[in-house]
């Protein structure tokens, strides 16, 4: 038994929420081997950060430090990790489930003949991995045959764990990176265009799916919204047909939002449109499938078909402000 | 520039999944499939490509008898031939497996670009890409949205999270895992139909490609899927009973009186 390990990830020298909670979904695992695991923090200048780790709720703390680990590469990150991996062979690697991770995880696991099981809600005894199939409609449980075992947990599905008190031990691996073996250059960051709405601030928010089937229909939810008082939001395939604009996307790659009321209107709820507003006091899905993930965030549903129900909405809001 | 695509035909977004007497995948013969969604915008980035640069796309397909549908529709959007690898069972295979098969298949043709959509709406991976490019030895970048050609390879705009991006150099061959919105789609025209219906659609069968002479190749998936459930219900939600017209007035005095926000 050589352990559980953590990677957390730099967001701008501080740790997010989504690593913290992948040292709760490492702490399951050690629990069951009486354990604590050990962090990983990566890059180029990582003091700070394993500072920060040391005083959450974990063994030890490992610094992969390399001048080559800044900016983010895959290859970098793919070969650094890959060699400590080798050095320590740990029986399971925790990631947070983001966009980096996205990025060079899977490599790194082919790189040890290994799979990652991705997008992790879930750890029971087994240990059995429970993710999302067909877009949230139905949840698998995945087993790992050998080791390491590599998964990453889905934002917003573990408790973020609390700090401790007696700091975790610090130490540093240095990998062997050489400026040729990183194949791609970064350049930096930068926003998307100017923000024009904010939907950050509203009190009440209608948004629409792919449920409106054709642009032309959009009068129906902005009729809504209209009776309500409300902005529209809409979810990302609406804007990707660029019906509405970008900046009235909401979810993991759109805007966060936490309304009095979101009502949602033939949105199916795939977490990536969930991590977006499910934050909101009251949440209201039309949607005609009563199986829809929505409704697992629902406060009230209405189960049904827009073209009727919404219309009808719209009358009875007019009607009650009279 | 030659350009592979990667395209998956997955189940049609509104199909009633249910789950198969085995629990471990779904009942297939009463739903229709079509392309996945974010690849129809990889194979449209390749299109738009070959219209700038000139070059040809290919599409590579793994799956059963049923995906050549999804494949005669690529073709039929302009794509200019396809390799089919048929497996009835790749979901049994892991992400490892199936971009093993993937990768066998892709290294054949020495391509310049390998484009896949950046997850796969059923078993939702998310991976295959990622894999593909290492098991290529090729770089790689995901979530991308759009391509140039650069004199030296070509540069892409990485979509982050919470609304940032980023561009990212890359040298060919390389392999890019498209995220959907970059670009608009087309439509096949009728011609276009027409035309698919002749193109080239070469199959290999999965065991000609036997995943195990890939490097590193692992005997068997090195992660299992042992069972599918549905989710289990967490939030106990109101659901609205009645008429679309009595639902309404409902849910106006639930607003009214529960939530007191109207
Ligand atoms: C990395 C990544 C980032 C992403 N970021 C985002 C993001 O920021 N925001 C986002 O929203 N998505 C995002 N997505 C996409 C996400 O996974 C889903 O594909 C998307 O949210 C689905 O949108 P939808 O619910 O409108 O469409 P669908 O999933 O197609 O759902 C349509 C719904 O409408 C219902 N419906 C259809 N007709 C009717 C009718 N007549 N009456 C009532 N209901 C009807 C259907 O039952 C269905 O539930 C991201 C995906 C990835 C991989
Ligand atoms: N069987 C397959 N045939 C062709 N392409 C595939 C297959 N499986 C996955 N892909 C490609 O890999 C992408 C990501 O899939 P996944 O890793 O399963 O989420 C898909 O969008 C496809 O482009």
């Amino acid at each position: 038994m050589s352990g559980i390990y953590v990677v957390l990830e730099d967001r701008n020298g501080r740790f997010g929420r989504i690593s913290l909670e992948a040292i709760a979904a490492a702490n399951i695992l050690a629990a069951q081997s009486g354990t604590k695991p050990t962090a990983i923090v990566i890059g180029a200048q990582t003091e700070s950060l394993a500072a920060e780790a040391a005083t959450k709720n974990v063994g030890k703390i490992v610094r992969i430090e390399h001048p080559l680990l800044s900016p983010y590469t895959p290859d970098g990150f793919t070969a650094a990790l890959q060699q400590f991996i080798a050095a320590e062979s740990p029986d399971f690697i925790v990631f947070p489930h983001t966009y980096q991770v996205r990025d060079y995880a899977p490599a790194l696991a082919a790189r040890l003949g290994r799979v990652l099981i991705g997008d992790v809600t879930q750890i029971s005894d087994g240990p059995v991995f429970v993710r999302s199939l067909m877009q949230g409609r139905l949840s698998g449980s995945y087993k790992s045959t050998g080791s390491p075992t590599l998964i990453s947990v889905q934002s917003g599905a573990f408790r973020a764990e609390e700090a401790q008190s007696a700091p975790a031990e610090i130490t540093t691996f240095t990998p062997n990176l050489e400026a040729s073996h990183i194949r791609t250059k970064p350049g930096e960051p930068f926003r998307g265009t100017a923000q024009t709405v904010d939907l950050g601030s509203a009190p009440m928010i209608v948004a629409v799916g792919r449920g409106i089937r054709e642009e032309g229909n959009l009068s129906l939810v902005q009729d809504l919204a209209a009776s309500l008082g409300a902005e529209v939001a809409a979810s990302r395939p609406i804007c990707d047909n660029g019906w509405l604009p970008i900046e009235r996307q909401v979810g993991s790659s759109g805007q966060t939002v936490a309304p009095k009321l979101y009502l949602a209107v033939g949105i199916s709820g795939a977490i990536q449109h969930l991590v977006g507003m499910k934050g909101s006091q009251c949440i209201v899905a039309i949607n005609k499938d009563p199986e829809a993930p929505i409704f697992e965030v629902a406060d009230y549903g209405i189960v049904g078909d827009l073209f009727e129900v919404v219309p009808a909405l719209t009358e009875a809001l007019k009607s009650a402000r009279q | 520039m030659k350009i592979i695509v990667c395209i998956k035909q997955v189940p049609e977004r509104d199909a009633q999944v249910r789950i198969d007497s085995s629990g471990k995948w779904i009942e297939e013969s009463d739903i229709q499939f079509a392309m996945n969604e974010s690849d129809a915008y990889a194979l449209e980035e390749a299109l738009q490509l070959k219209e700038k640069h000139g070059g040809e796309v290919v599409i590579l397909s793994a799956g059963p008898e049923r995906a050549g549908t999804t494949i005669r529709e690529a073709l039929a959007k302009g794509a200019d031939r396809a390799i089919q690898v048929e497996s009835d069972n790749l979901n049994t295979l892991d992400a490892l497996g199936v971009a093993q098969l993937l990768s066998a298949a892709a290294k054949q043709e020495s391509p310049d670009l390998v484009l896949t959509g950046l997850q796969s709406d059923d078993m939702g991976y998310g991976q295959t890409g990622v894999i593909m490019a290492e098991l290529m030895d090729l770089p790689h970048a995901s979530l991308i949205l759009n391509v140039e050609k650069t004199d030296s390879g070509i540069t892409v705009k990485r979509e982050l999270e919470e609304g940032w991006f980023q561009n990212i150099d890359l040298p060919l061959p390389a392999v890019l895992m498209i995220q959907s919105g970059g670009t608009k789609l087309r439509y096949a025209t009728l011609m276009g139909i027409k035309k698919a219906k002749t193109k080239e659609l070469s199959k290999v069968s999965a065991a000609d490609f036997g995943a195990s002479d890939a490097p590193g190749a692992p005997a068997a998936p090195a992660a299992t899927l042992e069972k599918i459930t549905q989710p289990p219900k967490q939030k106990s939600t109101q659901i609205i009973p009645g008429s679309p017209k009595e639902a309404a007035a409902t849910l106006v005095e639930k607003l009214k009186f529960e939530v007191r926000i109207i």
